[in-house]
Formats: structure tokens, sequence, C-alpha cells
């Protein structure tokens, strides 16, 4: 009960204090809000790259076309075989005819070609369509696949996956990188906006300290004044979230550059962020506080 | 029966500056003493220490059972529920009323709003202050303002009462009000130590006199008089 009231208190002086030294609260929000939004764009960008690398390695297979001179027994073996790679999501096996099939249905040329061959005359492969679980060591992979005896020829997008992999992983790096740094120099930056504001009430929390306030309890309102801060900073950043992605996401009907880069449906992805920013901002405002307070409580 | 002991108490400032030299000082439960002593006696070294803003350097110091210089910085808010400071500049709240300059360390502590308006209203009465409880302290005189710093001094019922200077600041017919109100106080059971220069009061009160010089303890008085010969 005791602990409740004091809580309560310190609330309620945590409000006042906010808006009793509005506009030294205005510069640690805005502060905020600046960082929170750079922060909310890294995030968009970097899940929207995840989301690339994840749509284009489901897109990515490898085939490998299996020697004509391989019968059903030495297929079951080159299948075996590719069981034991490792890095192997999964394996579809795909004959002859069963191609030919579906090319004939494809076009009215190919069915006029493919319907002249007869039964043994069919040029094509036996192939397995091989999906990798990661996307970076196909290389490896696509080579392990081409020395199994049986197997003619392994094709993939070499030299492509390589190169985009390697950009999104940069990118995505790069974007973390930002999001971390700009986290501490807010916090840094905050520590200091907040240390202007508890200057000036120096005085009061040397009284506090003379009269017998604990140290939790003459720091609980300057945290509580920091969270109140995070929230008020967090705002609009979550607004040019919400408004900003789903109008973007909007115009650009979903794709970026070409068909295969799609971004993230908007929602509930923008209210992840937006539950992200506010932690964020929460986070930073009472770390900021504390650690400003902190310097003025040690004797 | 002893309330303060201070036994070989040495306190050696960072700077090298020594401001106490092995004091020994008994200050029996009740007791009023005035410590007096020129400037750079050690004197305000002395009371710091007593309300641990300063730890010794060697000795031990014992205020009703606790030892303070053992006591960890985030303890320190233990002994200063037990104690009122009253200083020279009275150090309150420009934006709290008067009731809310001494009602707020009750609040601090968590006590329900009853008994926290209960024990301030008999706080302010007791300093005789009932009709000013809704001013500033910018509103009130400087022996009203020191008023409400006793009343903050005091509204938790401390066994001891530390003013440092508390008529520094006022003319001498308003300085032999405090100390009036102190006596009162002290006749209610409270240890009272009081650091002045205000010789005229220290005469006037014949109470305990603990002279300082140069960081030694060279007077104790049981009841004293300023000598016009010390260097005060």
């Amino acid at each position: 009960m005791k602990n409740v009231r004091i809580l309560f208190r310190n609330i309620r002086d945590g409000l006042k204090n906010v808006f009793r030294n509005f506009s030294l609260s205005l510069a640690s929000i805005s502060c905020i809000t600046v960082t929170l939004i750079i922060v909310a764009v890294s995030l968009v960008g970097s899940l929207n790259v995840e989301n690339f690398t994840k749509l284009i390695s489901d897109d990515f297979t490898i085939v490998a076309f299996v020697d004509n001179s391989a019968d059903e027994e030495s297929e079951g073996k080159i299948r075996e075989q590719l069981e034991k790679i490792g890095n192997i999501e999964s394996i579809n096996y795909n004959n002859k005819t069963e191609i030919a099939e579906e090319m004939k249905q494809s076009s009215e040329t190919f069915n006029s070609v493919i319907s002249s061959w007869s039964e043994d005359e069919n040029p094509l492969n036996d192939t397995f369509l091989i999906k990798v679980k990661d996307l970076e060591k196909i290389d490896k992979t696509a080579e392990k696949i081409k020395n199994i005896e049986g197997i003619e020829i392994v094709k993939y997008g070499e030299g492509m996956v390589d190169s985009m992999v390697s950009i999104f992983n940069l990118v995505k790096k790069i974007l973390i990188v930002i999001v971390v740094g700009l986290v501490l120099v807010t916090a840094f930056l905050i520590v200091n906006t907040i240390k202007i504001t508890i200057f000036s009430r120096q005085e009061e929390i040397e009284i506090k300290r003379l009269v017998g306030a604990s140290n939790f309890s003459i720091k609980q309102p300057f945290v509580i004044e920091g969270l109140i801060i995070g929230i008020l900073g967090s705002i609009v950043p979550i607004i040019v979230t919400i408004y900003g992605y789903t109008a973007i996401y909007d115009k650009s009907g979903g794709k970026l550059f070409s068909q295969f880069i799609k971004l993230v449906k908007p929602f509930p992805f923008v209210f992840y962020i937006s539950i992200v920013l506010v932690v964020i901002g929460v986070f930073v405002g009472m770390l900021g506080s504390n650690r400003a307070v902190k310097k003025y409580l040690k004797i | 029966m002893e309330f303060i002991t201070m036994t070989d108490v040495e306190k050696v400032y960072p700077t090298g500056v020594t401001a106490l030299y092995g004091l020994n000082l008994k200050i029996k439960k009740g007791d009023f003493a005035f410590i007096i002593g020129a400037s750079g006696s050690g004197k305000s070294t002395l009371i710091k220490m007593l309300y641990r803003e300063e730890k010794p350097t060697s000795g031990q110091i014992v205020i009703g059972g606790v030892k303070v210089e053992k006591l960890k910085n985030r303890k320190v808010y233990k002994l200063r529920r037990k104690l009122g400071i009253v200083f020279q500049d009275f150090k309150l709240l420009p934006r709290l009323t008067v009731y809310e300059n001494v009602a707020f360390a009750l609040e601090m502590y968590g006590l329900p709003k009853s008994e926290v308006r209960k024990k301030t209203i008999k706080a302010i009465d007791l300093v005789g202050l009932k009709d000013k409880v809704k001013n500033y302290p910018h509103e009130l005189s400087g022996g009203e303002q020191q008023r409400v710093s006793i009343a903050r001094a005091i509204v938790n019922a401390p066994k001891l009462l530390i003013c440092d200077e508390p008529t520094g600041n006022l003319d001498p017919d308003t300085s032999l009000e405090i100390m009036k109100v102190l006596e009162v106080i002290n006749n209610l059971g409270t240890t009272v130590i009081v650091v002045t220069h205000d010789r005229d009061i220290v005469n006037k009160m014949k109470k305990r006199v603990i002279l300082l010089d140069k960081g030694r303890l060279v007077k104790d008085y049981e009841k004293g008089t300023y000598d016009k010969n010390e260097k005060c």
C-alpha cells in the first residue's frame, strides 16, 4: 500500500514535470521523434530486404539433369545420394515423359514438335528440382550434385544469386548498424537534454535527499518522466510509418523495380513496427533519465 | 544515556586539508548543545558527518545505535529520516506552499494522506505559522521561512535536530524567537545541536557550548557562555 501510494505520487509528479518544463521536454521529445523516424525507415527497409531475400531463395531451384543412359535403379541411387547432401530443403523428380506432356500443353509449336517424337526418341532428360536451405552455400551444393554419378548437367542462376544475396546481406547489415547507432546516439542526447532539466531541479533533489527520501523514490518521477517523453516522442514516427508505408505500398502496387521484388504487406507489418518504435522510445527515455539523475544522487 | 558518541574522529579532505583531528564528543539524549568556533574550525564538517553528508576518514560515529560511518550510500536515507536538519538558507521549495513544503517529506515516505495532514498541521502549529499554511515562501519574512524549515525538520518527530547556522540570515529579535522555538522542541524531548556564530544567543540561552578551534575540540562548557576572549 505504501509503495502504491509512492508510485501514484511519482506518476503524478512525472506528468507534472513533463508539462511544467514543457520547452525542455519538447527538446527531448523532438530528439526522440527524429531518431525514431529514421529508425522506422531503416527497420522497414531492412525487413523488406529480408523479405526479398526470402522470396528469392524460395524461387531459386537447382535443376539437375540425369544422364539419359540412367535407368530407374540408378536414378534411385542418385536420389539417395542427393538426400545425403546437407543444405537441401526439398527434392522433386520429373521424368522426361511428364516434362514432354507439360511442354506440349504450354504452346502449339511445342505440341507439334513433341507429338512427332516417338517414345524412345524423347531427347529430354529426367530432372531433379532441388531447393536449398541456405542460398549463400548454393555454389558448394551445386558442385556436390554435379559430382554425383549419373548427373549430366546442373543449372542454377550462378553469379546472379551470389551477387544479389551478398548485396542484400550488406544492405541489411548497414541498416542494422544505423538502427543501433541511432538508438545509442539518441540515448546520449536524451541524457544531456534531461540533464539540463534536472540541473534546474538540483536543489529539489538535494532537499529530498536531506529530508530522507530514498534514492529510488527520488529517481522514480524522473524515470516516469522519461517514459512519458518516450511515448510522446514515438507518436509522430508511428503515424509516419502507418500512413507513409501504406501509401508507398499502394502507389507501387506492392512491387519494387520488378515483379520479383515484392514489398511486405502493410498490415499487420506497420503495427509491429509501431510497437517496436514505442518500445525503443520508452526504453531510451527511461534509460536517459535514469542516467541523468544518477549523477545527482552521489554522495 | 549517550545519544551521539564520536570517538577519535578525524577528517581529511581529498585536497589534503585536515578539518578535524581526533575528536571525541558525547551528547546525551535530550541535550541542547551549541557548537561554536571561527570559520575553518571544523564545525560544519562535524555536523555534516552527523547527517552523513561527509564520512569520517577515521574514527567512529554512533547516533542512536547506528554506526554512521559504516552506512552504505543507499541506506543513508534511513538515518536521515530519524534526523531533522535546518539550514541557514532555509532550503524551501519555492513552488510549494508552506503546507506542501512541510508535508512533502512525509508524502515521499509513503504515509497515508490523513496521517500526513495530521502531522503537518501539528508541526506548523508548533512553530506558530498556522495562518500561513497556504502562503508561498517568497510571501514570508526570513524568520517565518526559517520556521517553515524547522517545521519540515520536526514533522517526522526526529530524535535529533541539527541546525546549521539557523539564525545566520536573521535579525537579533527574530533569531531569539527561532531559538525559543528550538527550545520548545528540545523540551519535548528532541536532542538539538545548533552551530552558530551568534554570541548573544549563546550567552542568553545558557546551554552546553562546545568550542572548536582549527579542527580540535578546545572547550566544552556544561552551561556555557561565549567568552569574549575566544577568537570566534
